[in-house]
């Protein structure tokens, strides 16, 4: 999804602007309700046994991921971004990733995990 | 002096400057959180068995701040996008309606939540002691099903001396063999007028609902009380833009103030994020 374009001082050209936000305004009320609606999902599974404690967060955490994605795609304008802001994204993850990549090193590493 | 491209766009960057600054800031914000969660793994795989409590949260209260905040998220996206229409009576109504989500939402925690933690109390029972007070921990039974030991005794604290403390049951250890209790509720059992005495000397340690209790409660009050700060100052934010400071920039330049609220908006988006994951991992799972 696009940002909304630049406001035109034109009145007819400002008003199929005003229009066009509209739509936009649609699609974040649509994202609040999905939002609320997977808030009530996630409490919901999180009383249901999926067999072991680690399937149950397993569960939790992707539709937690899902519910951050629609956050991240929609209210962020992230679904549509200059390149630039990607670039900074994806040096974010991969440091991010490393971090808890740590994790997994200290798993091999520390006697108390195995 | 003028602060350059705070309206028109970078030409190298194709952007202006506040965007580039406030996702390098949301970046450093996401490395700070990345390693309070990857320290909360780390406590998780290493709590012992019994160790990490379960079910000591208020979900339904969770779950009405989590709703809150999506609630300011839709709000405050509303609110820049009336700015774009340059629809100003709309923006001022639905900031005030995010202002307002925010305080409910730090209200609710430092006011509700927090003070109900300080208030409870919980004893963890050496591991020779366990025996003794098998009538509140219900272990026969709790092996026998394969789930792990209780190996401490919470409610509220009643009184204490010198040998002893007196512990008004919660329902868990009023009755540890009823299998209803084998699972966290959903809506939280009031504590039972069933009186425990824990003799001090069984007693591995013994604290209230604290940092110091568990690495449950430290890593919880750490992440929220981090959190919490960031909803703070968000919110202060919002109150700037929302007096009639903001407006006359409005005034003199909509762009502009659009252009300040889409950037605190994508900070409050980023408070946001975090709880949809703080939310789960302390109060359900």
């Amino acid at each position: 999804m696009n940002n909304p374009p630049d406001i035109s001082q034109d009145p007819k050209e400002y008003e199929e602007y005003a229009h066009g936000v509209q739509k936009h305004v649609r699609a974040y009320l649509m994202v609040g309700a999905l939002l609320l609606t997977f808030t009530a999902i996630t409490v919901a599974l999180s009383y249901v046994d999926f067999g072991t404690r680690k399937a149950n967060i397993g569960i939790a955490m992707l539709v937690a991921t899902l519910k951050a994605g629609a956050v991240a795609l929609v209210f962020m304008h992230l679904a549509a971004e200059k390149r630039l802001i990607y670039r900074i994204l994806i040096f974010t993850g991969f440091f991010v990733l490393g971090l808890f990549w740590l994790i997994l090193l200290a798993w091999y590493d520390y006697p108390i995990f195995k | 002096m003028e602060i350059p491209y705070t309206i028109s766009t970078r030409p190298d960057t194709g952007l202006w400057n506040a965007k580039v600054g406030i996702w390098l800031f949301l970046a450093s914000e996401v490395m700070l959180f990345g390693g309070l969660f990857s320290a909360y793994i780390f406590l998780r795989i290493d709590a012992a068995p019994g160790m990490w409590p379960h079910g000591l949260l208020n979900v339904p209260v969770g779950t009405m701040n989590t709703a809150i905040l999506i609630l300011s998220s839709v709000t405050v996206v509303l609110a820049w996008a009336s700015l774009k229409m340059r629809r100003y009576r709309a923006y001022w109504w639905y900031m005030l309606a995010t202002i307002l989500c925010g305080v409910i939402f730090l209200t609710v925690k430092l006011a509700y939540e927090w003070p109900q933690k300080f208030e409870h109390f919980g004893a963890y029972i050496k591991p020779e002691a366990l025996g003794k007070y098998e009538k509140y921990l219900g272990n026969e039974r709790r092996t026998e099903k394969g789930l792990e030991p209780r190996i401490e005794i919470t409610g509220h604290l009643h009184s204490q001396n010198a040998k002893e403390y007196e512990v008004a049951l919660d329902p868990v250890n009023a009755e540890p063999d009823n299998p209803a209790m084998d699972r966290p509720h959903f809506f939280p059992l009031p504590v039972t007028d069933k009186i425990a005495t824990i003799e001090k000397e069984d007693v591995e340690r013994a604290t209230m609902f604290l940092p110091t209790h568990s690495a449950y409660f430290a890593s919880y009050f750490t992440i929220t009380g981090l959190h919490g700060m960031h909803v703070l100052g968000g919110v202060l934010v919002f109150i700037y833009m929302w007096l009639p400071v903001s407006k006359r920039l409005y005034q003199r330049n909509p762009e502009h103030l659009a252009n300040r609220v889409e950037v605190s908006g994508l900070f409050w988006h980023f408070v946001d994020l975090i709880w949809i994951f703080v939310f789960p991992l302390f109060y359900l799972l």
